[in-house]
């Protein structure tokens, strides 16, 4: 899991390449928006997925929509690859570059083009970041929903990409249920308009299928996104529990309570600690589990809400119970929980972050089982995660410099993703496939869906061309991968010739 | 973040150093939202995540260009990415020797060491600075566009109270505060007269050390740092309480004379202690009674920015604020707060483009709630905001002096 060295493209054909893309582009961009030297392109070659590198030909930073669409037809004529990248947050390698490819930094296309208050509707570059937009229209008492725990620094043009949840998603929706309208530029320079202003659309909804394509269908160069009013009344919740189990009954019990939070999340012993060094929120970091549970409405609706979760945690076992005195200790709260990734880099120099669901109740069992995997791999892992929709974020912990430790590390990955699909689950809730978790995707989808999706693909880009080999695993892959499940004794793809 | 740093630098101090802060980064990005020059250029090699890969190719042995140079002279080292970051990577101290190792890989032309040489010799020489600021005021109606804006409106001396308590305390008078701000310690030395503590200057100490240290004259900084150790010192010895510091971006540099002289065996203890004695006004606050001072401001709008030397630098947030408001001053919201104005020590004249532009937005952020007077704690913020502003610009300690009762 150190930088990718196998499988890569020949020096002499990225060398043709690059002297046939520079100077089309050079027509196209001013010096300081084309990287070309190995000096400029490294700080590029990862994005948040810091294990997984790859040296980009050449980095492109467009300033408007005409740059993008002339440098996508260059491209396309070129038959050069398209890998685009926002904020460079992403922790599946979502924009990990291609060796023979252009990377198109989106980052200095952020701007607001409009705030419509009364419509509720902000029309935004896609390199803005997804707080800027909050803090934008805060003034109107407006909000934008999705709030992935990146979102101080992640771009919305990466979040249309991933499809982007966060913690208030459980009530809210992800991306897909909080944009309506993309402007879409495909590899041949053509402009889409995807979606509109009115709740439903006519003809197929490819917006849809835009939102979550992780850049292998288009470069999205405009999005109009929609807003919610501020809630009257935010509380917050925080509940410690002295076993993880325990905890994770917990969760189960809100729901079935007739309780939607606007948030439920857990997090682990050592996810509290790092945080907690972080940050001084006053976490309990006595605790084995502690729950944040928000809830958020009129005065009255969250006074009664408040009320019945403080019971039912006590009931499901909660040893403290407490809500936040203010907005400001409610925001330190969260602040904690969305800081916890990185803050384990102060206990551990390198750690891999996972994403997998799994049905509500199911967590007591999974948690379990990943905790003992520990002691399997000789690693630690922290878990902080979306308790409400059962999106798991495990981090396992290992030493980058280590080389063997790096590699248990990825296996102790895929299996703790491969036992999320044994209990019902999903290989990510939020942080898409990637080139992270493309081989668990021949276990997500063992029949003729990856068919569909590659068709579906090259109906948008033909010559396959933007963010190549990421997001879906070719079936020759999975044959290789040998995951292919045999089902009722028949093999998928008989066709295929197994390695 | 995995490294593998080469023979060259992996014995070195600042290799190791290097290395260590290195590997708490986790690449994941977040310090990118609150950096200046990344909100303005958008480009991930003007980002701190940026910059701190750029440091780690050169120490992993890459070649390094002029390139490398740039993007590292044009952070601020306002050292917001710090605030930000969860992991707790020592950004500042990182960009220090990442400027020191490209220094030498990269050498600079000759005009622009030039010129770098001329700010090490002239801002913290202060009888050259003062007499260099006389002469512009004089000219100043003369003087033609941008040079004649940076020319700092003349200020009358106000009365500096004898010294007449035991309780004594240093405060550095040194560069370009006494000429240019000559109130801002004069004010501080009545305010804390009125608590019972004589404030006293040292006048053989000069600046702090941060403009050649921040120039990469990494020597020369230490030296001046060893000659106001020198010059204190007899004071510390006599009983003195604290060093007070009313710029912040001094103030921070003094707390790091422990860490920065630790290698010095001469030095390295006084050094510490002069760190540890070392206090922003608003620390020296924190431990009297305010009640005495009988604060009554009646109906004035202040729009407070808070120096990123104080916020980010020493981690002292809201606290000078809290003061004012306290005294019965009302506070504007300012949008982003947590930005750098562009003043950051010499950048304004090493990089006039990008701290123009921050200081637009600055001046905008601030003067957006129509505040009467904008106050700050830092003489190179106070001196930059008001060559952009129309409000005027004063130390929040004389806005405090202002308003102190009978």
């Amino acid at each position: 899991m150190t930088a990718i060295q196998s499988g890569l493209l020949d020096q002499a054909i990225i060398d043709d390449r690059r002297a046939r893309i520079v100077p089309k582009l050079q027509a196209i961009l001013s010096s300081d928006q084309l990287k070309v030297t190995q000096e400029d392109l490294a700080p590029f070659e990862t994005d948040g997925l810091a294990p997984y590198r790859r040296m980009p030909m050449v980095v492109a930073l467009p300033t408007d929509k005409a740059q993008v669409i002339a440098i996508m037809k260059a491209c396309q004529s070129e038959d050069i690859p398209v890998v685009t990248r926002g904020a460079g947050t992403g922790l599946s390698g979502g924009a990990m570059p291609h060796e023979g490819g252009v990377l198109l930094s989106m980052t200095k296309m952020n701007a607001i083009q409009n705030i419509d208050p009364d419509a509720r509707i902000i029309t935004v570059q896609p390199g803005i970041r997804n707080a800027a937009v909050t803090q934008a229209v805060a003034p109107y008492g407006l909000y934008y929903a999705p709030d992935p725990s990146s979102q101080i620094a992640c771009s919305i043009g990466g979040n249309i990409a991933e499809n982007s949840g966060g913690v208030h998603c459980l009530k809210y929706g992800l991306t897909v249920h909080n944009v309506l309208q993309a402007t879409v530029i495909t590899i041949d320079g053509g402009e889409l308009t995807l979606g509109g202003e009115s709740l439903d659309a006519p003809g197929l909804d490819l917006m849809a299928a835009l939102i979550g394509s992780e850049g292998m269908l288009g470069v999205v160069v405009e999005a109009k996104l929609k807003l919610l009013p501020i809630p009257q009344v935010t509380k917050v919740v925080s509940a410690a529990f002295d076993d993880l189990g325990t905890a994770g009954r917990a969760v189960g019990d809100i729901i079935a309570a007739g309780i939607i939070p606007a948030g439920l999340e857990m997090m682990d012993k050592l996810s509290l600690q790092a945080a907690e060094n972080f940050l001084n929120a006053g976490y309990p970091t006595w605790a084995e589990a502690l729950l944040l549970c928000e809830v958020d409405g009129t005065a009255e609706e969250v006074q009664e809400h408040i009320e019945d979760v403080t019971q039912v945690l006590k009931t499901a076992g909660a040893v403290e119970v407490k809500v936040a005195r203010d907005d400001a200790e409610r925001e330190l709260f969260w602040k904690g929980r969305k800081s916890a990734f990185p803050a384990v880099g102060q206990i551990s120099p390198d750690y891999y972050c996972m994403d997998g669901t799994i049905p509500r109740g199911e967590l007591p069992e999974v948690l379990q089982k990943i905790s003992d995997m520990q002691d399997k791999y000789g690693l630690q892992c922290a878990n902080v995660f979306h308790a409400g929709d059962g999106n798991l974020h495990p981090l396992i912990m290992f030493d980058g410099n280590d080389p063997v430790q790096a590699e248990k590390a990825q296996q102790y990955g895929s299996e703790i993703l491969t036992t999320c699909v044994e209990h019902g689950g999903t290989i990510t809730g939020e942080h898409g496939v990637g080139v992270e978790k493309i081989n668990e995707m021949c276990v997500q989808f063992p029949g003729e869906e990856l068919t569909q999706f590659h068709a579906l693909k090259r109906a948008f880009d033909a010559k396959e061309l933007m963010n190549p080999g990421k997001a879906i695993p070719t079936l020759n892959r999975c044959a290789e991968f040998g995951h292919m499940h045999v089902h009722h004794g028949e093999m998928p793809h008989p066709e295929l010739e197994r390695f | 973040m995995q490294t593998s740093i080469v023979q060259k630098y992996a014995n070195t101090p600042q290799g190791q150093q290097a290395d260590a802060i290195l590997r708490k980064c986790v690449h994941c990005g977040f310090c990118t939202a609150t950096c200046p020059t990344y909100q303005l250029l958008g480009d991930e090699l003007d980002s701190p995540r940026g910059r701190i890969y750029l440091i780690k190719q050169m120490l992993e042995g890459a070649e390094v260009t002029e390139k490398t140079r740039n993007h590292l002279d044009r952070c601020l080292t306002c050292r917001s990415c710090e605030t930000t970051c969860p992991s707790g990577v020592e950004y500042g101290k990182l960009v220090d020797i990442g400027r020191d190792l490209v220094e030498k890989e990269v050498p600079r032309g000759f005009v622009e060491r030039l010129t770098r040489q001329a700010l090490i010799s002239v801002l913290p020489n202060r009888p050259v600075f003062n007499a260099l600021l006389k002469l512009g005021q004089t000219f100043k109606p003369v003087v033609p566009g941008a040079l004649g804006k940076k020319i700092p409106p003349k200020r009358a001396k106000t009365p500096w109270p004898a010294p007449r308590h035991t309780r004594r305390m240093l405060v550095l008078d040194a560069c370009a505060q006494p000429g240019a701000t000559p109130n801002v310690n004069a004010s501080a030395a009545r305010v804390l007269d009125r608590l019972g503590i004589s404030l006293v200057t040292a006048p053989e100490a000069g600046c702090c050390g941060a403009v050649a240290y921040h120039l990469n004259d990494q020597a020369g900084g230490l030296d001046a740092m060893r000659a106001n150790i020198d010059a204190w010192w007899p004071e510390i010895e006599k009983g003195c309480e604290a060093i007070v510091i009313t710029a912040s971006g001094c103030g921070v540099m003094v707390k790091e004379y422990g860490h920065l002289l630790a290698g010095d065996a001469a030095y390295a203890k006084k050094a510490r202690r002069i760190a540890e004695l070392c206090k922003d006004m608003t620390e020296v606050f924190a431990a009297e009674s305010l009640e005495q001072l009988n604060l009554s401001a009646q109906e004035q709008k202040v729009a407070f920015h808070a120096p990123c030397t104080l916020q980010h630098g020493q981690k002292i947030v809201g606290v000078a604020e809290r003061y004012l408001r306290e005294a019965g001053f009302e506070l504007t919201m300012v949008a982003d707060s947590h930005l750098c104005c562009g003043s950051a020590g010499t950048y304004s004249i090493t990089q006039p483009e990008l701290s123009q532009s921050l200081l637009k937005n600055k001046v905008e952020a601030l003067e957006a709630g129509r505040p009467d007077v904008i106050a700050t704690a830092n003489i190179g913020c106070h001196l930059h905001i008001e060559t952009g502003a129309q409000t005027p610009v004063k130390h929040w300690i004389e806005l405090i002096d202002d308003v102190c009762g009978a």
